[in-house]
């Protein structure tokens, strides 16, 4: 294995550092080319004043939220308020030790590194039901409850999909997964799961048009309503981070990573570059999604997941099944993925454009919407 | 004392503390809480044992099993309303089945010869298990795939009841 540095444990250091480091530095730089994005996509200029295009409104928003006073409600349960907010961080931070960044640049290089990353990311969810009853807050408890749902529900097309990339790879490991793609990366063979990864990723970000935990017109910010200064920012922080992997995810197992569309053995700086540009157009494409598509109604969220999502996550692993097992070429994979995608976008079009809504939904549906 | 025997302990003192805590704790969060503890600490001693394919199903699914069971606990119980313990005429009977549990545990823990020492854990791979998932043990796969399908269907035909549809 390459070694960053002649000392095995100076090596081990520097790469626990790329996660200690360079992530929280990320999210700082990430939040002020949110505030850009969104600024030039309303047409307004964004934070202009603090250093040279407002580039240090991030550090600063940092030094303002590390110095504002930590605010606790007086009924609040004291342990599960204060440690709701680490149980929401550090699965992040553990799930991004599983993410090869490049060839090199990675902390551990796991056999079962796809899987790992999945199961420690859902375990944030605790986190926001525990900040939501913890806070001792009617609108923090319902957003609590809605993170619940959404995130666990959205879990499962997300798995899914990246179960039919390990299918179609043969291969848990991310590193392995990359590698196989040197010629074609797995979008062009699995276009359904790609699309459905990225909704249900965009779903477990709960960013807009999926916010509906944290909908500031809805239920006040949620989960993040009684927290303030510090711990407030380890939300944002969380969210930002998660941002980041979820892209790096996206563009290691569908986009090929660091090397298509160029070969294995790509130059240090050629593999940081395809992998900065596939995960920028992930991020932006996230933030341009949260400026242009309003939020969805939660049964209209349900039933998206479970109606549309979810069946179609099962016929893509159905597809794989039925090329790998009889091993037809694979560019059949290519044509039924393809279709189905289509067949997909269509429904969802249908269906929304039909009814007003996204889809008709049951009863049930509904009388679970309008509790929560 | 080996590095590993260190780890070890340090695990399993975080899994009594977890498992103690869910059966001490007065309020019903706390302890769904508590049980992730205990939970997550099994899954690392099944790291230890290089099983990290059963150590990562057990953070899934416990993970959103919590989660579940947390949510349950606040729809269907109101903390504020219980006071002090809950007592009921059921009392000897409980004693006397956890008396009968605690003595044949301690029976059994005592009766058993131990060996001084283990063999070597070797790691199975996922393609190794995914194998014998789907060929040798393929009945009691589809039998409890059979019993999810089953209870699937049981909650959507007990939401959907009340419709009359």
């Amino acid at each position: 294995m390459f070694l960053l540095a002649d000392n095995v444990w100076l090596d081990a250091f520097l790469r626990m550092a790329i996660v200690a480091v360079l992530v929280p530095v990320g999210v700082i730089l990430l939040t002020w080319v949110e505030r850009k994005v969104i600024g030039r996509l309303q047409q307004r200029l964004g934070p202009m004043h603090v250093g040279p295009y407002g580039l240090l409104q991030g550090l600063a928003d940092t030094i303002k939220l590390m110095t504002k006073e930590d605010v606790r409600p007086d009924s609040a349960d004291r342990p599960t308020f204060e440690l709701a907010v680490f149980v929401i961080v550090v699965p992040v931070f553990m799930a991004a030790v599983a993410i090869p960044f490049t060839s090199d640049i990675f902390v551990r290089n796991m056999a079962l590194g796809l899987f790992y990353f999945l199961a420690v990311s859902s375990l944030g969810i605790v986190g926001f039901v525990m900040a939501g009853w913890g806070s001792d807050n009617k609108y923090a408890l319902l957003g609590g409850v809605r993170a619940g749902a959404q995130l666990i529900s959205y879990e499962i097309p997300l798995i899914l999909s990246a179960v039919a990339v390990a299918m179609l790879g043969q291969s848990l490991s991310l590193y392995t997964l990359v590698e196989l793609q040197d010629n074609t990366p797995f979008i062009a063979y699995q276009p359904l799961a790609f699309v459905i990864f990225v909704i249900a990723g965009l779903a477990e970000l709960y960013r807009q048009p999926f916010d509906i935990p944290v909908a500031e017109s809805e239920v006040v910010g949620g989960p993040t309503v009684e927290y303030s200064g510090i711990r407030w920012s380890m939300f944002q922080m969380a969210e930002f981070v998660s941002l980041v992997l979820i892209s790096a995810l996206a563009s290691l197992i569908f986009l090929g990573g660091w090397i298509w569309p160029f070969s294995a053995d790509n130059a240090t700086w050629l593999q940081i570059a395809l992998m900065a540009t596939k995960t920028s157009a992930f991020i932006l494409f996230f933030m341009w999604m949260r400026v242009t598509v309003p939020r969805l109604r939660i049964d209209q969220l349900m039933a998206l997941c479970w109606q549309i999502l979810l069946p179609f996550a099962f016929l893509q692993i159905i597809i794989n099944g039925l090329v790998l097992v009889y091993d037809w070429p694979t560019w059949t994979l290519t044509i039924l993925s393809g279709a189905a995608t289509i067949a997909m976008g269509t429904l969802i079009y249908y269906v929304s454009r039909r009814s007003g809504v996204l889809y008709q939904t049951s009863g049930a549906a509904q009388r679970v919407g309008s509790v929560l | 004392m080996t590095y590993e025997e260190a780890i070890f302990y340090v695990i399993a003192a975080v899994t009594v503390a977890g498992s103690l805590g869910v059966v001490t704790a007065r309020n019903v969060i706390h302890s769904a809480l508590f049980l992730i503890l205990a939970l997550l600490g099994v899954a690392a001693v099944y790291v230890l044992l290089a099983s990290e394919f059963l150590a990562i199903v057990q953070v899934l699914v416990y993970g959103g099993a919590v989660t579940i069971l947390i949510l349950f606990a606040m729809m269907l119980t109101r903390v504020r309303d219980i006071g002090g313990p809950i007592d009921g005429p059921q009392r000897p009977f409980a004693a006397l089945a956890a008396t009968v549990f605690l003595g044949t545990t301690v029976l059994a823990v005592t009766q058993t010869e131990w060996r001084g020492d283990t063999d070597e854990a070797t790691v199975v791979t996922i393609n190794e298990i995914g194998e014998a998932l789907f060929t040798t043990w393929a009945m009691p796969f589809e039998i409890a795939s059979l019993v999810l399908m089953v209870s699937l269907v049981g909650a959507i035909v007990l939401a959907r009841g009340e419709e009359g549809e």
